[in-house]
């Protein structure tokens, strides 16, 4: 059952999260809650301010990061005009909103579960440890350029166990990637589970890990779209012939109906 | 009030609005039927299908500009059969007309696909996207050579049976209305026009295109202009009920169209405002005409005053 809704939203508050070389570049836009019935973690909603104008018409996706009985929150860095404009959205601003979109991380209850988290890409994850049942069972390694603090780890490590790696130079990203080969490993060895979401070269990494160790592995992509709804055929991804989805055909899956998240050995990345 | 649309002739083409979507934009419906009573819409314009599945091109391939977008999509599709066994059972079509948009290669294929298409009851009309290559005649786009296009009318026709056959021109020519002209000589029944308009952008920074493809279509606001000045151009040339296209976002852009001759309208880009936008356009319509007192969009249509 559809259970996607189109509406109008009052922005609660748009707060700046950190400062790179004194700028506001991350916000954690917050949200009056949409009447939802459900939503789950890796989802996510396309939201278009109502003020803006038809000079830019598209809507811009975003991972949920937080739900609560009151409040919807993204999380989002500037990178684009779009992102710019969002970044100036102020408490009692209107929203037009869709979702809960896509289709959700694999929850295994039980399962050992490896959080791998690059920069922004930390968002969908945070809602994964809020929502998971048995979060004992969760560990997160994030891996960010930016300062920590224009990130939202804190409220991630106080509910799983999480490490955080600052990458100030190449070396630092060679670490962080011996790192995370070994860890998929061992939770490859464990049949465990391996989530991931962030940069795309980052996810061509764990994807290459993954099928190196064979761990089963989830990654969450952040495709441009227009619709959101699988229309636009804007945000494809190529697949593998281990792509099972139904209406999946001629080799290609839109990311906003099929993913964002998809398993790792049925997506090839080599056009993001 | 009415907002009735029949279009003259022999198609039997009506519509409880003049609202339609456009094809590429609107899926093949089921995706916007959570956001809104489909079968509240004047008719909807499926996606372009060919005869076989295709891939389409390589990403990215949209890219936003100012007040529109770029896309060259490719046409990906999963096929005539596909869309007849799954998609089309699940559209009210017996509330709402239903129109495919087919595209091919050379004429055989245009009317290999329409003999497929003309006998599924659910379908309303076939449109015909003409801004292709005819790989038989050396890539030549079929929409810019008013011969190339009456052939693949010609074709379209002969399999279409009762199926009222409605052309989409490009508006990549020199001069639109002799293509017109040439496809209503080839026995079209209807004319909807513009296609996208050729463009394409790029990044200063990373010096690449901002689609693969490098060149794509232009839709949205930005080409309205140039959508209303090719509708009333192709409105005046032929007698064959038009509709038009191009950066419909508003019920006065709506009106626009009528104005300069269109019997109905489609939405594109628009669409991706919100989900629910063409829902929101019919009634936004039937407010528009309420306060402008027009009772009949028979009336208003082509009262432009020169």
């Amino acid at each position: 059952m559809h259970q996607e809704q189109c509406t109008t939203l009052t922005v609660l508050d748009n707060v700046p999260f950190g400062t790179v070389s004194g700028e506001n570049l991350f916000f954690a836009l917050r949200i009056e809650r949409p009447e939802w019935a459900d939503w789950q973690p890796g989802q996510f909603v396309m939201l278009r301010p109502e003020g803006w104008a038809l000079d830019m018409m598209w809507a811009r996706p975003f991972s949920i990061c937080r739900v609560s009985k009151r409040d919807l929150v993204i999380f989002f860095q500037v990178v684009g005009r779009g992102t710019k404009r969002l970044a100036t959205l102020k408490t009692g601003d209107k929203v037009v909103l869709w979702g809960p979109l896509g289709t959700p991380f694999a929850v295994e209850d039980k399962t050992p579960t490896l959080l791998l988290a690059g920069g922004i890409g930390i968002a969908p994850l945070v809602a994964y440890a809020q929502k998971h049942p048995q979060p004992w069972n969760l560990h997160m390694e994030f891996g960010h350029r930016m300062p920590l603090n224009c990130y939202p780890f804190e409220s991630i490590n106080e509910r799983i166990t999480a490490a955080n790696h600052h990458e100030r130079s190449p070396e630092d990203l060679a670490h962080f990637l011996d790192l995370i080969e070994t860890s998929i490993a061992e939770y490859a060895e464990s049949d465990g589970l391996v989530l991931a979401c962030g940069p795309t070269p980052f996810l061509k990494a764990v994807q290459a890990f993954a099928a190196k160790h064979n761990a089963r592995c989830q990654l969450s992509l952040e495709n441009r779209m227009a619709c959101g709804v699988g229309a636009c055929l804007g945000c494809v991804t190529k697949t593998t012939e281990k792509m099972t989805a139904k209406g999946v055909a001629a080799g290609r899956a839109q990311a906003c109906e099929h993913g964002p998240v998809f398993w790792a050995d049925q997506i090839i990345l080599d056009e993001e | 009030m009415s907002t009735n649309v029949t279009l003259p002739g022999s198609t039997g083409l009506q519509f409880k609005n003049p609202i339609l979507t456009a094809s590429g934009t609107f899926g093949y419906g089921v995706e916007f039927a959570p956001y809104g009573d489909l079968t509240t819409l004047g008719g909807i314009v499926v996606k372009g299908l060919s005869l076989e599945p295709r891939a389409g091109n390589p990403m990215p391939r949209i890219a936003e500009t100012p007040c529109g977008m770029l896309n060259a999509v490719g046409l990906q599709n999963s096929g005539v059969e596909n869309f007849i066994t799954e998609k089309l059972p699940k559209l009210p079509t017996e509330q709402l007309p239903v129109i495919a948009n087919i595209y091919a290669c050379d004429p055989a294929e245009f009317g290999e696909l329409t003999a497929v298409l003309a006998a599924e009851e659910g379908i309303a009309a076939i449109e015909v996207n003409i801004s292709c290559p005819n790989v038989q005649e050396g890539g030549i786009l079929f929409g810019q050579d008013p011969q190339q296009a009456a052939r693949v009318t010609e074709a379209v026709k002969k399999a279409a049976g009762v199926k009222p056959v409605i052309i989409k021109l490009s508006p990549n020519v020199t001069d639109i209305t002799t293509i017109a002209k040439a496809v209503e000589g080839a026995g079209a029944n209807v004319i909807s026009c513009i296609n996208t308009l050729s463009g394409m952008g790029v990044d200063i920074r990373k010096r690449k295109p901002l689609i693969a493809n490098v060149i794509g279509g232009l839709s949205g606001p930005a080409i309205k202009p140039v959508a209303l000045r090719c509708t009333y151009q192709v409105c005046k040339a032929v007698s064959i009920p038009v509709i038009g296209m191009g950066g419909i976002a508003s019920a006065e852009d709506v009106l626009e169209f009528i104005l300069v001759g269109a019997h109905a309208v489609q939405v594109g880009t628009a669409n991706f405002l919100r989900p629910d936008f063409s829902f929101r356009l019919v009634k936004e319509l039937e407010e528009l005409m309420e306060q402008m007192n027009i009772t009949d969009l028979e009336e208003y249509r082509g009262s432009l005053q020169l």
